[in-house]
């Protein structure tokens, strides 16, 4: 599904991506963990090119992404991202927030468009709140609006970035639940998140990064279990911890 | 003293005159607002070759009198493109746009740089293009949130509009200056068009205000 050549990226001085190479198979779950700075964000935005790699090769559903001849909104609309402070539109209802990008980058029907957003926000809850504005929504709500609206262009793959880090404690357990289903549902999914238990019962595999490269990859079980890389074990007893 | 009776008599005239001044001013801001927007595009470009001109353009109508400008457009410029036969109002409507444009430009401006650059990231990631972006997601917040400069610039172009009477535009302000300098009436008639020209302001800044509040509670 997705292939990752030799990635690398600089921003000015400082290089944040060092090489990475990495497979996702359709359907999988994979987590990017690692402390902040070690690249993972950087490499998720990659993967919809909301950064431009410096060199390497990324690959998604065989078409090869970093083509410079490629047009980005063609990438774009086939990855959904989800942002960390949710980014929903202030101006726009909840069922608008959901319906612009179908109407205006699919060009499907209003009825269509409209069909498809009570369809996603349903699936994540929230079908009482179509005619809300965003800020009369809690985080833990917006986000899983924003989980709706990215899932309505109907995406091959879903990029989470930090997802549940600007939420309240007793949010992120709403959040993560919708995340888990849709990983249960075969969605093919790449997780930047600091929530280990999601790592731990959601993901097929955990790419462990550390100052811009890829420290181990593993399953759930090898990572938090016996990881081979020393680095992986104090990173995880640093986080566990806390 | 004020001469109420002449000002009664001439209120006709003045009405007139206060109903041009309400044309230019509407007018001009009209082509003002599409002339800001444009130049706030220009400045915002990735481009130095569309951002340094529209950045001069700005700086040198902000530095120069309006009063200046409207001669210059009048006896100047219309000339010079063969308007000779155009009406004076036009040169004024224009000279206040292209003056209004470049404030409009930087309060735009403002306003667009002042959205979220997160906004335009969510809007990027779900496929839309740069012209999407602004259109849907940057232009509609930025507008509202500009609403209230832009009402003050309303307001500002309703009381400089009376310099367009330089160029015999017969506005409030020239119509006045016509019957004061005919009768000998200089403070009547200068305290009477003061007195339209603030119902005409404070009218419309109330008026404004009521707007922006009501749509403050649509949104909110």
């Amino acid at each position: 599904m997705i292939r990752i050549e030799n990635l690398r990226k600089s921003f000015g001085e400082l290089e944040v991506l060092k090489g990475i190479s990495a497979r996702i198979a359709p359907g999988e779950t994979v987590c990017l963990i690692g402390s902040s700075g070690s690249g993972k964000t950087t490499l998720l935005r990659c993967l919809n090119l909301l950064e431009a790699p410096d060199s390497g090769e990324i690959w998604i559903g065989g078409q090869l992404i970093t083509d410079p001849r490629i047009r980005k909104t063609d990438v774009r609309r086939e990855t959904g991202m989800v942002f960390q402070h949710f980014n929903l539109f202030p101006h726009l209802t909840v069922l608008r927030n959901i319906m612009i990008a179908p109407l205006k980058v699919r060009r499907v029907s209003e009825e269509e468009a409209r069909d498809t957003a009570l369809h996603f926000l349903a699936k994540v809850g929230l079908s009482e709140k179509a005619g809300n504005y965003p800020r009369q929504l809690s985080g833990g709500q917006q986000q899983r609006v924003a989980i709706a609206r990215a899932l309505a262009m109907k995406p091959q793959v879903m990029l989470f970035d930090e997802a549940t880090s600007a939420l309240d404690p007793e949010m992120t357990g709403e959040v993560i639940k919708v995340m888990k289903d849709l990983s249960d549902e075969g969605m093919t999914m790449v997780v930047v998140t600091h929530e280990m238990g999601f790592a731990r019962e959601a993901s097929q595999r955990i790419i462990f990064m550390a100052d811009g490269t890829v420290a181990e990859i593993g399953s759930p079980d090898v990572i938090f279990n016996r990881p081979n890389n020393p680095a992986t074990a104090a990173f995880l007893r640093n986080v566990i911890h806390m | 003293m004020v001469n109420w009776t002449l000002i009664w008599n001439e209120m006709p005239n003045l009405a007139k005159g206060a109903g041009w001044t309400l044309f230019i001013t509407f007018f001009s801001l009209s082509f003002g607002v599409a002339i800001g927007l444009t130049l706030a595009m220009l400045r915002l470009s990735k481009r130095v070759w569309l951002r340094l001109p529209a950045a001069v353009y700005v700086e040198a109508v902000r530095g120069t009198p309006m009063l200046v400008q409207i001669l210059l457009i009048w006896f100047g410029v219309f000339p010079m493109l063969g308007l000779n036969r155009a009406e004076a109002y036009y040169a004024g409507i224009a000279a206040l746009a292209l003056n209004s444009g470049a404030y409009l430009c930087e309060i735009f401006r403002g306003g667009i740089q002042s959205i979220d650059k997160g906004q335009r990231e969510a809007a990027l990631s779900l496929g839309m293009t740069e012209v999407q972006v602004m259109v849907y997601i940057v232009l509609p917040q930025a507008l509202a949130n500009a609403l209230p400069a832009i009402g003050n610039e309303f307001v500002t172009l309703i009381k400089d509009s009376s310099l367009v009477s330089s160029i015999a535009v017969a506005e409030l302000t020239y119509r006045a200056m016509l019957v004061a300098a005919r009768r000998y009436e200089y403070f009547t008639m200068y305290v009477g068009i003061a007195m339209v020209y603030f119902v005409m302001t404070f009218t419309t800044s109330r008026l404004l205000a009521w707007l922006e509040s009501r749509l403050r509670a649509g949104s909110k």
